[in-house]
């Protein structure tokens, strides 16, 4: 234990990279998902064409390939060298933004249809639709699968030790070398981890909860602030909202 | 076959006055399926018509015919004496554009079987969204306005209330009052209390009786509740089969109806206890 | 600034590599799928599920990089570098596999349990025959998907120097300072995998959903 102590100050820094990377990871996957996903919905072929290019690429490449892509492919490629983090975050955002553009296309598409003819009636445009109806229903349909995908961002973003930044993973081999404590060195790491991705999954049912509260609907699980520590299942991975 | 390209000339309206509604040789079809077959009929400025007919008969497909949900197959619809459709180009008619829709729709509203309020907004904000972002009403005119509105619908106690807080009769009447808000000339009335449960029923239809004496919009309406088309509308059309098997005033069609069809109809719906 | 040549001559290398990825993803896969099964079925049992089912958010939660370096370093040296990686990317996913068997079966109706129980069935065949058909039936397209993520997550390895393909372009890489051209390769080995299986997932999740 005094191991772990007497070192607390490199494992948080190591913590503070980690989530720097999935903050910000997650700040540009959100807008490539909004601007992707709705584009998946537009009923003209090029949006929706361009909207599935996206999708299809940055999701089927791995989140590695794409960082070392990123790193050393680039900078011989157009002689300009990003900063690895930036690199990362970059890299981090393009794959996970386009499993949210596919949470945001479905959700949208989930939206009753009886809703958008009620638009109809009142006569918005389609920009109001979408801003003043669709999507705040949808939001409350996006954000469990969010939640999913940010974890899943905070888990990817352990890849970035492998070309040279310090994040959590990091430490861990850096206090294994210099100590030759494994176990302890590694332990560490993981409740850091664990611990952060807690947190997120709270801050993330808040939202859940606030959101369906908007639409006057019961909060699954009710209760107070601690039914959100109750553990829920994380099921999707690849984060396809059916 | 697609609306048609080739020029066309507008139709002389054949009844007294100029009529706000034409459906000109309007055919509408799904697949293979024809739902409406070479309708024509006419609606007067602030004539309250009701449709009544077998479920599948067509009727509710005019109602969205009008609110532009659905397109026309063959056919022109006509809203005061101007493709409604279609739009003019040179000579003949194209099919509308969005936006030409968009311009001409903002005269007719719509109330649906299920409401259709939108669950994002408060009771206020629901009556209130569209005609300040679509009309540009300015916000406390909007307010005010939307206060007056619910109160004629008897919920002014409810405005800040959430929609599903409220009964389904209760929603319904703020779905009239949406509708209301947006000053339309024409009113869509799509069987708007076959959702509610018996006992609902009859607030929604009291305030459409109001609705009918206080002002002068048109209203088409397609429901079940005779006693109701009895008591608000100026003229009833019978529809079976995408066509109008009969037409009349109410108390010939309720009371000494002339075809079979009509007949068999009214009896099967008092049977069924509407 | 793209060599053909150059490319063809080092394509069948990293093409021998892939087929290390595609065995990892293959076997790790098998493990996910009955191990994750097995957990979905003990973790009905009281006390001991409620520490599986920790012990698996726990591995929902940490990343599979750091598992794999994490076990590689305490595993004796006999034991390849592929095998732990295969058993560690298997025991992650059925992290996930577990949850997925567990909707199913929490969605098998309970008038199943209980016609099985009136014909006096032994929970053997409860189980084998009346309700893992039916949950694991529906459950078929969200299985499907972790087959592609699990693909996705074999270039991890390259963090335990499994000779995969990221790990091979590595080298490539460096000996011949193409670096642009080996990882671009990479990227399109791996669409030319990916888009193929995403779209024959989708096929069959329409069968599926059809039935």
């Amino acid at each position: 234990m005094d191991f772990l102590i007497q070192r607390l100050p490199l494992y948080l820094d190591g913590a503070w990279v980690t989530i720097q990377l999935t903050i910000g990871g997650c700040a540009l996957a959100f807008v490539l998902a909004m601007v992707f996903g709705i584009m998946g919905t537009i009923r003209h072929w090029l949006p929706r064409a361009i909207a599935t290019v996206y999708v299809e690429v940055f999701r089927g490449i791995a989140a590695l390939v794409l960082i070392f892509w990123m790193v050393y492919a680039l900078p011989q490629l157009t002689g300009y060298q990003l900063a690895d983090t930036f690199a990362a975050i970059v890299a981090l955002g393009l794959n996970v933004g386009a499993y949210g553009a596919e949470v945001v296309r479905a959700s949208i598409n989930a939206v009753p249809r009886a809703q958008v003819e009620a638009t109809v009636a009142l006569n918005l445009s389609w920009s109001q639709r979408m801003r003043l109806v669709v999507l705040p229903q949808a939001w409350a349909q996006m954000l469990p699968t969010f939640g999913n995908l940010v974890i899943e961002l905070m888990k990817a973003s352990a890849v970035v030790f492998l070309v040279g930044i310090v994040d959590l993973t990091a430490v861990a081999q850096n206090m294994r070398e210099a100590t030759g404590e494994t176990l302890i060195a590694f332990i560490g790491s993981f409740i850091l981890y664990y611990l952060i991705a807690q947190v997120f999954i709270f801050g993330m049912r808040l939202l859940e909860r606030r959101a369906n509260r908007k639409l006057g609907r019961a909060v699954p699980g009710g209760g107070g602030l601690l039914a959100l520590l109750k553990p829920e299942p994380v099921v999707t991975k690849s984060g396809v909202a059916k | 076959m697609p609306p048609s390209d080739t020029p066309e000339k507008a139709p002389s309206p054949g009844v007294e006055g100029q009529p706000l509604i034409v459906f000109d040789d309007v055919v509408k079809r799904f697949g293979k399926l024809t739902v409406l077959d070479h309708l024509n009929f006419s609606v007067a400025p602030g004539e309250r018509v009701t449709l009544i007919g077998p479920s599948g008969s067509g009727k509710t497909t005019i109602l969205r015919l009008l609110m532009t949900l659905e397109k026309v197959t063959e056919g022109v619809i006509w809203v005061a004496d101007e493709p409604f459709s279609h739009m003019r180009r040179g000579q003949g008619l194209t099919p509308a554009s969005e936006s030409y829709l968009r311009a001409r729709r903002k005269s007719i509203g719509m109330v649906f079987q299920q409401f259709n309020l939108f669950p994002n907004m408060s009771v206020r904000k629901n009556v209130i969204e569209a005609p300040v972002h679509v009309l540009g009403t300015p916000k406390d005119e909007a307010n005010a306005r939307a206060e007056e509105l619910l109160e004629l619908v008897g919920l002014g106690d409810k405005i800040d209330a959430h929609p599903t807080q409220l009964s389904g009769g209760q929603q319904q009447r703020v779905a009239i009052a949406r509708a209301l808000a947006m000053k339309p000339e024409i009113l869509l009335l799509d069987e708007v209390t076959s959702a509610l449960d018996p006992e609902l029923v009859a607030g929604v239809l009291d305030v459409l009786r109001e609705v009918a004496e206080t002002t002068d919009i048109t209203m088409l309406c397609v429901t079940h509740e005779m006693s109701f088309a009895r008591d608000v509308s100026h003229r009833v059309l019978m529809f079976d089969q995408g066509q109008i098997a009969e037409e009349g005033e109410p108390e010939q069609i309720f009371g000494d109806p002339k075809e079979e069809r009509t007949k068999s109809f009214l009896r099967s719906v008092l049977d069924n206890g509407f | 600034m793209f060599d053909l040549e150059w490319i063809l001559q080092n394509l069948p290398r990293l093409l021998e590599a892939l087929l290390v990825n595609v065995q990892i993803t293959v076997f790790g896969y098998l493990i996910a799928l009955t191990l994750g099964l097995l957990i979905a079925i003990v973790r009905r049992v009281p006390y001991f599920g409620a520490v599986l089912h920790a012990a698996m958010e726990f591995i929902r939660t940490t990343p599979l990089v750091i598992q794999a370096v994490f076990v590689f370093l305490l595993t004796p040296a006999f034991i390849s570098p592929l095998t732990v990686g295969i058993v560690v990317i298997g025991v992650h996913y059925a992290a996930y596999t577990a949850e997925v068997y567990r909707s199913g079966i929490e969605g098998v109706a309970k008038g199943q349990w209980e016609a099985a129980r009136a014909l006096s069935l032994p929970v053997s065949r409860t189980w084998g025959a009346v309700v893992l058909p039916q949950a694991i039936r529906k459950v078929i397209p969200a299985l499907g998907n972790y087959l592609i993520a699990t693909f996705k997550d074999t270039p991890l390895l390259i963090a335990i120097s499994v000779a995969e393909v990221l790990t091979v372009a590595r080298q490539i890489g460096s000996a011949s300072f193409r670096i642009a051209e080996v990882y671009t390769i990479v990227g399109f080995l791996f669409l030319i995998v990916t888009i193929p299986s995403a779209i024959l997932l989708r096929r069959l999740e329409r069968r599926y959903a059809a039935v």
